[in-house]
């Protein structure tokens, strides 16, 4: 949906990567199909960037590389947007852990995305950047009105900001929208990032192998659940 | 030092440092790309397949270079293949194919009992190119340059974050194969220049030279050219004022270099 923020959780190896790089079309569905609007234009965020030190290359050649339309001016402008304006003329090898993930946010949002992917965006973040970025994908979303699909698993920071949670667990465990009361910016403003507010509903238990076990045994049943591993934007 | 000036007007001389100046102009932006992606051994792989090559050109009577060429590539589109369905690390994979194929090569000169000179194979053999060896090369660099021009953001993208390339709509499976088949033509004519065991040097100094001397890969894409081009010119006059083979000193002349710009002390960039 246009300018939703879909969050999607899960233990490790539950597929979330494996979903978004069939999203993004780097891997091909042995079955089914994915339907993505003709022309879609998707700012992509991955993991990490690994640089090589041999590679001479600055940040803003790297904003503009590949995409010719943008001039040196509006590098800054996009990364002034995610507060990292002064590393301009830096050299993309010698960037932090945090610096590098805004650049790359700087770049994914340079290209006018109507879809916004980031794969754990806060990784090698520290605490106080992470809720500080996680606000900051919220405020691009408002932006440039995009789609913004996350994979996370800093669940109490994400749901503050996410309009939809996929659960997934080899197949889609529950989804649904984080409690209203998390989104509500007097809450926000009293408690800080400390809110979790996304109640966790199952039908089912796990196998180890994420095949479902069993009708839930705990009382807090009563959320949807299906196993279609399907998205649309 | 009286026959220098002979020298000078001999058409050999002109045709080798023609080649060489010609090989080192491609090998520079080429070698940058071995050395951010770590593509040394890669060279040195298709480096290999060289012998087999030549004994191929024998038996279908085509030129040498021709021959060698076309083996490269071939061992390169097989490499892409491999390295896309294999779960070998990629340098077992290049060591298991490059010693497979100098085994292949050795086994079929014996088998058709081909005079090989197997000194100017290893080490080149610079002062025998022709006026056909030098067409061919300014053909193949001149190619090479064009298709580096043209696909240089789409090469820069993909070197830097091939998924990231990928969904920002560049045709990352193409840019690879036109990058291996770029490398599979310079090792060809590079052979004549400085021989297979030299080829890969030719490749990674001049282009790991130019990283302390730049800023931007466009600087150390030329700059690695430039170096190249000297240690041709250099290289080249070794050779001939203490008659050392020309290939070997190429390759000295450029490591001199190398070591030559490790002195420059060191500033964050």
């Amino acid at each position: 949906m246009q300018g939703e923020i879909v969050t999607l959780i899960g233990p490790n190896g539950a597929g979330k990567t494996t979903l978004l790089r069939l999203l993004l079309g780097l891997t091909k569905p042995s079955t089914g199909a994915i339907w993505r609007r003709p022309g879609l234009r998707i700012g992509y965020m991955p993991q990490r960037l690994h640089i090589d030190n041999s590679m001479p290359m600055s940040v803003q050649r790297f904003l503009q590389l590949g995409q010719p339309g943008i001039k040196a001016a509006q590098a800054q402008t996009a990364l002034d947007r995610v507060g990292a304006g002064q590393l301009l003329q830096a050299s993309l090898a010698n960037l932090s852990g945090g610096e590098m993930q805004r650049v790359l946010l700087a770049r994914a949002a340079s290209r006018k995305p109507q879809l916004l992917v980031l794969d754990e965006p806060t990784q090698g973040v520290d605490v106080g950047g992470q809720s500080e970025l996680y606000q900051l994908i919220a405020t691009l979303r408002d932006e440039l009105n995009c789609g913004v699909l996350l994979v996370s698993h800093d669940l109490h920071l994400v749901m503050a900001a996410t309009d939809r949670v996929l659960c997934l667990n080899q197949h889609i465990c529950c989804h649904g929208h984080p409690e209203q009361v998390s989104r509500d910016p007097a809450y926000l403003e009293l408690f800080g990032d400390k809110v979790a507010p996304y109640t966790h509903q199952h039908n089912h238990q796990h196998k180890l192998s994420g095949d479902i076990a069993g009708e839930c045994t705990n009382n807090h049943c009563g959320a949807k659940s299906g196993g279609k591993n399907r998205e649309q934007h | 030092m009286v026959e220098f000036g002979e020298l000078l007007h001999s058409q050999f001389l002109w045709y080798a440092l023609g080649a060489g100046l010609l090989v080192a102009l491609a090998s520079g932006p080429l070698g940058c790309f071995a050395v951010w992606r770590r593509m040394a051994y890669f060279g040195d792989t298709l480096a290999h397949s060289a012998l087999l090559g030549v004994t191929l050109g024998f038996v279908l009577h085509i030129m040498p270079t021709l021959a060698v060429g076309a083996t490269c590539c071939l061992l390169a589109i097989l490499l892409v293949y491999l390295q896309r369905r294999q779960k070998l690390a990629v340098d077992t994979l290049l060591g298991i194919l490059s010693h497979s194929m100098l085994a292949l090569g050795i086994v079929t000169v014996s088998l058709f009992e081909i005079k090989v000179d197997l000194l100017s194979l290893l080490l080149g053999d610079l002062l025998a190119v022709g006026a056909r060896d030098l067409a061919l090369i300014s053909i193949t660099v001149l190619g090479i340059l064009g298709l580096l021009y043209w696909l240089w953001e789409k090469l820069l993208a993909f070197t830097l974050h091939e998924e990231l390339a990928s969904v920002e709509g560049i045709p990352v499976e193409r840019v690879r194969m036109a990058l291996m088949l770029m490398l599979a033509l310079l090792i060809a004519i590079a052979m004549k220049v400085v021989g297979v065991l030299l080829i890969t040097a030719l490749l990674i100094i001049p282009a790991a030279t130019a990283r302390r001397l730049s800023r931007t890969p466009e600087q150390m894409a030329l700059l690695a050219s430039l170096i190249g081009c000297l240690a041709v010119v250099f290289g080249l006059l070794a050779s001939i004022l203490w008659d050392t083979p020309a290939g070997p000193s190429i390759v000295l002349a450029a490591a001199v270099f190398f070591l030559s710009s490790q002195l420059r002390p060191v500033t964050a960039k």
